[in-house]
């Protein structure tokens, strides 16, 4: 096996290589990261501020009742984490972590064709590791936050999880990505090996400065009867790309849903890929995106079915709701089929809110801005609704009103 | 002064004149019953008091209450107590009918200087409306109209206006395509709204439904007039005349 050092060295040059990717790469076509290229970054945790007041508070509104590892500027901050973690859980700073950590860190990932996967896996100081041992079920969340302090320069820092779920284990895990300043860059890789039979509930919360761009990927390698639901919610941040890829194998099932929320001068690209590896896998994917003002979006969601994934079942959808005229999606199917007995359906919309529906609402009594406040949100209501865990359902509830209800104004 | 008073009223949609110089008087307290073969213009002049923008009116005033109601925005008119009911209610996913119902109950509330009612005493106040319908309490956790019967929307509506207390209440075709039980239970309803300060203008293609709601007077539309008008006899004569006749003495 490798030693991780020798990937690290292969990341490097890969991404000395590569440089990073253009428009006229088809997987990047609507997304330019030319703004980020031409930034001069330098390492955020040299720069650190320490946390304000304002990300002080932020931190103190996140939280879920869980268990939680935070890291300030790629830094980890013990006085900000659970010191003590319940019986089957491993968890800390991946700078002191187990044999495991070693067996699986930067794996998975591809940093071979991945440019800002490639620069993380090349240049992360620390990051986070949690396992769960087999057969544990762990009811309380475990929250990875990342917070990116104010710089007065362009800095990087480079968010690294690795989440290691054991056979039959239960795993509710939240990332956060939030932050305070201009052209900071948050590249974040994030590996979860998921074992056999085992339940994973995901979230990734991109609460990002609207100054700020984040890149990150989420790896889930989902083993025999995995099930795996991961939902993506964006809403901060000037250039955002999300990656989800999962390779399932036989059986597994996952839920795939993700919400963004963006406005301004905002560009935020969804990637997907599902890879279906092995038979009588199961995957059912729901992205939606609000777009106002003069936001842009993509969602590239990509579906592969090998030769041996026999009786898998896909179904893809995209839906978006524009509330401006000048806000641009681009939405994609990318579908790769090499089975014969699968299922797979796709499908994408694109639309404004319902003048019929406000006619209706208006003609209760509900003011029109109100009306179009509660049809937006309610717009992202089936996505609110997947939220499983109930605390993280009310805060996002309540955050999508928040802020729908500044737009309207 | 009467509650209601349309006076020349002309409207078109996308340039075609639809509406073409209606009179009408509404007391307060009374019920009037407007019928008329299908595009006769029912729909749109109940749109038109309700305030869609869809349908210009190009001639003739509104006053309610002796206000000029053309001046008003659709939520302005409800909050001032106009209600219609729509002859195909709309469906909105991922809002529930309950919140619905209070936002709407509360703008109006608000706008007529009353208390807000919170989740719980709205939920009071919604069961016992349900019950005068005859609705199964899930109505309300269910989102708006979405996946209701034909004849659970129309119930909707009418669950509505009994929230809502309006005190013009125009029902656009309230009875179509409903049995008759769910016919009585709708007329059930509407009659228990009957009251001194509040005028029902009932908009129905079908003379049965005046069976079980008595109008005061009867209006028949056609060609974007009102042809005739007269008591609850009038409906009657109808049903058994058809609208043919009445057509040909438009053309005429
Ligand atoms: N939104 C609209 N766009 C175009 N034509 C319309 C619209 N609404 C109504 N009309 C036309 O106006 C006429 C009257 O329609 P309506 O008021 O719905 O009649 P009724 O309710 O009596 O059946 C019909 O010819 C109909 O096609
Ligand atoms: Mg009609």
């Amino acid at each position: 096996m490798k030693q991780l050092e020798e990937i690290r060295s292969e990341a490097a040059r890969s991404f000395a290589e590569r440089g990073f990717p253009t428009p006229r790469q088809e997987e990047w076509r609507f997304t330019n990261v030319a703004p980020l290229a031409k930034l001069n970054f330098a390492p955020a945790e040299e720069a650190a501020r320490g946390l304000d007041e304002e990300l002080r508070a932020e931190l103190a509104r996140l939280g879920w009742g869980g268990l939680r590892l935070v890291f300030v500027d790629g830094r980890f901050a013990p006085e900000l984490s659970t010191a003590k973690w319940p019986r089957g859980v491993t968890a800390g700073p991946l700078s002191g972590a187990n044999g495991t950590a070693a067996r699986h860190l930067a794996r998975y990932a591809p940093y071979q064709e991945h440019a800002f996967v490639a620069w993380n896996t090349a240049s992360f100081r620390d990051g986070a590791f949690v396992e769960v041992a087999a057969g544990t079920v762990l009811e309380e969340p475990v929250e990875l936050v990342y917070l990116s302090t104010r710089a007065g320069v362009p800095v990087v820092s480079h968010p690294r999880s690795l989440v290691v779920a054991g056979r039959a284990s239960q795993l509710t895990l939240i990332e956060v990505y939030a932050g305070r300043g201009t052209d900071y860059l948050s590249n974040a890789v994030t590996e979860i090996v998921a074992a056999e039979g085992a339940v994973v509930d995901h979230y990734k919360l991109e609460l990002e400065d609207t100054g700020a761009f984040h890149v990150g990927t989420v790896q889930v390698q989902a083993a025999r009867d995995v099930n795996l639901s991961t939902c993506a919610i964006s809403l901060g941040g000037k250039l955002v790309r999300n990656e989800v890829n999962s390779v399932l194998q036989q059986g597994a099932s996952a839920t795939l849903n993700g919400l963004y929320v963006v406005s301004g001068t905002q560009h935020i690209d969804n990637r997907t890929v599902v890879d279906h590896a092995e038979p009588n896998g199961t995957s059912f994917e729901l992205y939606k995106g609000i777009l106002d003002d003069r936001a842009s979006g993509v969602f590239n969601g990509k579906i592969v079915v090998r030769q041996p994934a026999q009786k898998t079942d896909a179904k893809q959808t995209n839906k978006n709701l524009l509330l401006s005229k000048e806000a641009v999606i681009n939405t994609k199917p990318e579908l790769r089929i090499f089975a014969d007995d699968v299922r797979c359906t796709h499908g994408a919309t694109i639309g404004q809110i319902d003048r019929e529906a406000i006619f209706y609402l208006t003609s209760r009594g509900i003011g029109e801005r109100q009306a179009r406040e509660l049809l937006t949100l309610a717009f992202a209501r089936d996505i609110l609704d997947r939220v499983r865990l109930e605390p993280l359902r009310a805060w996002l509830d309540a955050r999508l009103w928040e802020k729908f209800h500044d737009r309207a104004g | 002064m009467a509650l209601l008073e349309i006076k020349n009223l002309h409207a078109s949609v996308a340039g075609r004149e639809i509406l073409r110089g209606i009179d009408l008087v509404m007391e307060a307290g009374e019920v009037h019953a407007i019928m008329g073969p299908n595009g006769s213009g029912k729909s749109t002049l109940a749109q038109v008091l309700a305030g869609r923008d869809t349908y210009e009116v190009t001639e003739g005033e509104i006053l309610y209450d002796g206000k000029n109601l053309l001046e008003l925005d659709p939520e302005e008119r409800a909050r001032e107590g106009v209600f219609m009911a729509f002859q195909y209610p709309v469906e909105i996913p991922g809002i529930s009918n309950s919140y619905f119902l209070r936002a709407a109950l509360n703008a109006v509330r608000k706008h007529r200087g009353l208390e807000e009612l919170d989740a719980m005493d709205f939920l009071a106040l919604a069961r016992e409306k349900l019950k005068l319908l005859d609705m199964d309490p899930t109505f309300l956790n269910r989102a708006v109209n979405v996946g209701f019967s034909g004849g659970e929307k129309k119930r909707n509506e009418i669950l509505q206006m009994a929230v809502l207390e309006p005190r013009l209440a125009i029902l656009d075709e309230t009875d179509s395509g409903l049995d008759i039980d769910a016919l009585k239970i709708v007329a059930n309803g509407v009659n228990a709204m009957r009251a001194p300060e509040r005028a029902i203008l009932v908009v129905t293609h079908y003379q049965r439904l005046l069976n079980y709601i008595v109008p005061d007077r009867v209006h028949v539309l056609a060609g974007g007039r009102i042809v005739r008008s007269g008591d609850a006899r009038l409906a009657e004569e109808l049903e058994l005349s058809g609208y043919a006749s009445l057509e040909a003495e438009v053309a005429a």
